[in-house]
């Protein structure tokens, strides 16, 4: 009897898992051509800036529009020196500030994340529940929120127009902080009182120990902080044409009107490509990364 | 009472101790903190003080009393319409993508590894771009040489072009789309990333508990074990809803025709860029801060109950 049943178990779950496998083919098809049509919908303007950015002048005008180039050309993107060489400041100066600022903002914000969160993950200090309580309360307050009360600490400080401003507010995130404890946090025990063991400091065991084994945090604390430094709207911040950034210079471009559309999508997609493409190769790290983001109370 | 006060005074002594003991931990969390303070707890702070004072940064702020808050919400119609759409896109951009993502990272779950990949790429790639705009400008375009409007035309659906970026009628839903295009953020890799967490075993078990469907596998597995994630998506979704402002601004300018997509961000970049009125400005972020962190307390008890933590 007992073992009849047990059977009829087995067969049961071979049954469910089958069906969760093959059983709902329709059902499989139906979600895949819905998730299709949302996909194209999400790709299309991106896709479309692309197309855009490489179509000769002969093309970018004609309507209705072609989503496909006939003869692309890199024309746009050679104009788009030329535009900007025409400007006050080389194209290249602007191209600089964004890299440089953002590579600043990476390599800053990945230090002290890193720092940070260990001491939070593995640590018992006096103060460490509350800090832990504000940065989660704080993942709400992103410059996003906070950066028109920040100019005013900007203003004080004296940092308003200069390089400080863009690299500075985006170093220290809550965001950034949060994922690197709570990827700390799964490190065994063991290894950090081992490392203790054998004499090394906090420091060291940190940069030694715990972020050699979280490696996913840190690469998707990167991506996140080239997100944010590549795409950082500045234009309340900064004045001089010669410490602007990409975006902005985009902004710029693209107001300027229709007869330089071309120029405009060469500079969209430009600012475009980078974060994608640090995304796309780092994606799986992402998304271990993302799996230990949860809050607990 | 003094026994009380001596372990008090004890507990004190103890923690400078142990203080004392760790303070290479201090040491090593500083220079987060610092830039924490400045960046982002000293502005949320300051907004409460400042936006009891008339300040324009050139000379000190003065005290005013109350008087910013009462014009702002009796005397200043367009924040009035600022807070309406702000409601209204965090309805969209908060609930609404928020049940997206969650029933796009299920779906997608189900799916082959490299679908999976490509999937996720397409839904999140809009949210890491800003510039993209000048596409939807181009799509949205008022004459008849907007995208949309030949398409709607051609189909023969509308006689005329629609102003889409001007006509405050279609002003707030455009931007609402838009902003909702670019919705699926860190939430959504989150939500994503706790599907692919879940312990296969539980579903086993779950099988021989006689769940039927994949809705109540849903419901009865899945979500529950999530909590945590979910929490977490709530409260970026939370705060990017409460403060779009940047997409509208760059697609119907700031501010738009009739203010019809003006937010509370809107609102405050206006007083606070523009025209330099610190204190008014200071007054209406407090009041965005206060609205979001009513609204994450309301979440979390709204799934902390459903989730069990």
């Amino acid at each position: 009897m007992k073992s009849h049943n047990k059977k009829s178990l087995e067969k049961n779950i071979k049954v469910k898992k089958k069906k969760r496998l093959n059983g709902s083919l329709g059902g499989d098809i139906c979600i895949f051509i819905f998730l299709t049509i949302l996909g194209l919908f999400m790709i299309f303007p991106l896709y479309y800036s692309v197309v855009q950015s490489l179509k000769p002048v002969e093309e970018l005008f004609v309507f209705p529009p072609k989503l496909y180039v006939l003869n692309p050309t890199l024309k746009n993107f050679s104009d788009m020196f030329k535009v900007a060489a025409s400007l006050w400041v080389p194209f290249s100066r602007y191209v600089f500030n964004s890299v440089f600022t953002t590579a600043a903002v990476c390599v800053c914000n990945v230090f002290v994340c890193c720092c940070g969160g260990f001491v939070l993950a593995k640590c018992k200090f006096p103060g460490n529940k509350f800090i832990n309580d504000i940065i989660v309360t704080a993942l709400l307050f992103s410059s996003s929120a906070t950066w028109i009360m920040q100019f005013l600490v900007m203003a004080k400080l004296g940092m308003i127009d200069k390089y400080w401003a863009l690299i500075l507010p985006n170093i220290s995130t809550a965001m950034g902080l949060f994922l690197m404890r709570q990827s700390m946090s799964t490190i065994h025990d063991s290894l950090v009182e081992a490392a203790k063991v054998d004499g090394a400091g906090l420091f060291r065991i940190c940069w030694q120990v715990a972020v050699p084994n979280s490696k996913p945090a840190v690469m998707t604390l990167i991506i996140f902080a080239f997100q944010g430094s590549w795409n950082f709207q500045a234009g309340a911040f900064i004045y001089s044409e010669e410490l602007k950034t990409l975006p902005t210079i985009v902004q710029q471009i693209s107001l300027s009107g229709i007869a330089r559309q071309g120029v405009t999508f060469a500079c969209s997609v430009l600012l475009l490509i980078p974060p994608l493409i640090v995304f796309l190769a780092a994606q799986s790290n992402v998304m271990e990364t993302m799996a230990n983001s949860g809050i607990k109370d | 009472m003094p026994k009380n006060k001596k372990s008090k005074n004890s507990k004190i002594s103890k923690t400078l101790k142990s203080m004392k003991k760790n303070c290479s931990c201090y040491l090593m969390l500083a220079p987060f903190m610092v830039f924490f303070l400045l960046f982002t707890v000293i502005p949320v702070v300051m907004s409460l003080p400042l936006g009891f004072t008339d300040f324009n940064m050139m000379q000190k702020p003065k005290f005013v009393g109350l008087s910013n808050f009462y014009t702002l919400f009796l005397n200043d119609k367009v924040f009035l319409v600022a807070v309406r759409n702000t409601l209204i896109f965090a309805i969209f951009t908060g609930p609404f993508s928020y049940i997206l993502s969650f029933l796009l990272a299920w779906l997608i779950n189900e799916m082959k590894p490299i679908l999976k990949t490509i999937f996720t790429f397409v839904f999140y790639a809009p949210s890491m771009t800003t510039s993209v705009y000048i596409t939807w400008q181009l799509i949205l375009s008022d004459d008849s040489y907007g995208y949309l409007n030949a398409v709607l035309m051609d189909l023969g659906i509308l006689n005329q072009p629609i102003k889409w970026l001007t006509d405050s009628n279609y002003i707030l839903p455009v931007v609402v789309v838009v902003q909702l295009w670019i919705s699926m953020g860190a939430g959504f890799l989150a939500i994503r990333a706790g599907f692919q967490n879940i312990d296969r075993s539980m579903y086993e078990a779950g099988a021989i508990e006689g769940i039927k469907n994949r809705w109540q596998e849903l419901f009865l597995i899945t979500i529950p074990s999530m909590g945590p994630q979910l929490l977490f998506a709530a409260v970026v979704q939370i705060s990017a809803s409460f403060t779009v402002g940047i997409v509208g601004q760059n697609l119907v300018g700031l501010p738009s025709t009739d203010y019809a997509a003006h937010t509370i961000m809107n609102h405050a970049t206006d007083y606070g860029n523009i025209r330099f009125e610190m204190g008014y400005a200071s007054a209406v972020c407090f009041v965005l801060f206060i609205a979001m962190l009513l609204a994450n307390k309301f979440i979390n008890k709204l799934l902390g109950k459903y989730v069990g933590n």
